[in-house]
């Protein structure tokens, strides 16, 4: 998506927002579920006031544009696939792909961006957190168009049903060419994902090792958790780094 | 490669200190506080020394923006070996406000004055948390990014990046002149050794005003307020696993 991302495509959705006093969320999916942050963030585009539409890109978007149309609060669905897109898949967080993505576009945009909202006080006011959750900052923003990301546990979930948005085709432009995805290697897990979990079952250094771990899991299964490691554990090899949790990984949420 | 690397470091509260904030709640304090590089542009310059030791580079230049302190920040990067330093000078309000915008605006016009090849930088600063500046600094040079690092290697003139995605690894291929930003698990840093600091002492750091680039420093992001976060209540250590499930019971959870 990265080298589709042009000043075209920047002018039309720059367009959109202006006009119509409108957010814009961008959709995360794996084509044929939506990515749970995503409805979090339709959440927080609600709390703007304005209409929200929402962008879906990759490359076989159907079933998930479907389903997004149903979301209760979206007025418009911009669909645009292309084969270029590939590699935008399994995402579970929003992140990873929406900080690389939403900087590049606030970049063209000549916007300062806003990252891990975690509260909306009014259209132009935002709480978000720094020093690793140290010290909780309010900015207000006053770009004309606002690019941020959330941190989808302090938004609900937006209802699946209710809604009834119209879809719209968006002809993505020619990829640039200066790019190219090669491969993902995803842990498998039939856990729940650790950002969404309402159980969390952590582990740190203490542990030793990598086979220890399985203490954890086998709690983690008798519990319905997701487990998670701290920094250290997963600088020391036990487990992969899409287990940490905290300022440079992921940030939980249980119940 | 007659490449040319440049390499953004920041100077932020030290990770290991507490920070308070202030009791006005304009900001966090700083006065009198330790103040060190960012980790992750320890790793940055870290990798771009490597890349000069295995001869794909030729030269490492360190940036830094902000007041005359900044300069013990690019005397770090010179003493882990980088070769000269700039040091942009913004200090005051400026400062303060000084976000990923206008830093990456300034590595942009850095990068073309200097005739950088690649541009490497932190993932994010230990301070405000943003994870912006690579690649709002890609986009306005329109080079490829390749963000959150945890590996990179020098291919056919191509670089291949294997990223820390949220549901483990990605492995990307991007051409030449490129943003990265690196990751915690990239490298560890070395220590500067003494012989080190004492010739980082005469390498030069030139000094620059971002007028001079033709960057605006202004913001329209306003802090209005800093604060604490909602005290969290403590948790409770257990001595055995009844002792678990009872106060688990009790609390309702199971």
């Amino acid at each position: 998506m990265l080298k589709a991302i042009n000043k075209t495509h920047l002018r039309q959705l720059s367009g959109v927002l202006q006009r119509f006093q409108s957010t814009l969320v961008v959709a995360e999916h794996n084509n044929e579920h939506l990515t749970p942050i995503t409805l979090n963030a339709i959440t927080a585009a609600c709390k703007l006031g304005g209409d929200v539409s929402c962008l879906i890109a990759g490359t076989d978007c159907a079933q998930v544009a479907e389903q997004l149309s149903k979301v209760q609060g979206v007025k418009k669905v911009l669909v645009a696939q292309h084969e270029a897109y590939k590699g935008l898949l399994p995402v579970s967080r929003t992140s990873v792909l929406e900080l690389q993505l939403l900087g590049r576009v606030a970049a063209k945009l000549d916007v300062a961006p806003i990252s891990e909202i975690i509260e909306i006080k009014s259209p132009d006011t935002f709480v978000r957190t720094i020093y690793a959750g140290n010290a909780l900052s309010t900015v207000k923003c006053n770009e004309s168009v606002k690019v941020f990301t959330v941190r989808g546990t302090s938004f609900e979930a937006a209802p699946l049903e209710g809604g009834g948005a119209a879809q719209e085709e968006v002809s993505p432009s020619a990829p640039v060419g200066i790019s190219e995805w090669l491969e993902q290697t995803l842990t498998k897990s039939d856990r729940p994902e650790l950002t969404s979990a309402k159980v969390v079952v952590s582990g740190g250094r203490g542990l030793k090792s990598g086979e220890n771990f399985k203490l954890l899991y086998d709690l983690a299964d008798k519990l319905n958790a997701a487990v998670g490691a701290s920094r250290a554990a997963v600088d020391a090899g036990y487990v992969p780094n899409d287990m940490q949790v905290g300022q440079t990984g992921k940030i939980v949420a249980p119940v | 490669m007659s490449a040319r690397v440049l390499v953004g470091v920041k100077r932020v509260i030290d990770y290991a200190v507490k920070i308070r904030v202030k009791p006005d709640h304009s900001g966090v304090v700083t006065d009198g506080v330790k103040h060190s590089m960012n980790p992750f542009c320890e790793i940055a310059v870290e990798e771009a020394v490597k890349l000069k030791e295995k001869k794909l580079v030729k030269e490492v230049v360190a940036v830094s923006c902000g007041p005359q302190q900044v300069q013990e920040t690019i005397r770090t990067a010179l003493a882990m070996g980088a070769d000269r330093g700039i040091h942009v000078e913004v200090s005051g309000k400026d400062y303060e406000t000084l976000g990923p915008l206008q830093v990456s605006k300034i590595m942009a016009a850095l990068a073309k004055k200097e005739e950088a090849d690649l541009i490497i930088l932190g993932k994010q600063a230990i301070d405000d948390d943003c994870n912006q500046t690579g690649q709002m600094t890609a986009a306005l040079l329109d080079w490829p990014q390749g963000t959150f690092a945890s590996e990179v290697t020098l291919e056919a003139e191509k670089l291949k990046v294997v990223r820390e995605v949220d549901g483990g690894l990605e492995t990307i291929k991007i051409n030449l002149p490129a943003v990265l930003t690196a990751d915690l698990r990239l490298n560890t840093p070395r220590y500067a050794t003494l012989p080190n600091i004492m010739k980082a002492k005469k390498k030069k750091i030139v000094n620059v005003k971002p007028a001079d680039l033709g960057v605006d420093v202004n913001s329209r992001l306003e802090v209005l307020r800093v604060d604490e976060p909602p005290q969290r209540s403590a948790g409770v250590k257990v001595e055995t696993v009844d002792d678990l499930l009872g106060k688990l019971k009790e609390a309702g959870r199971i």
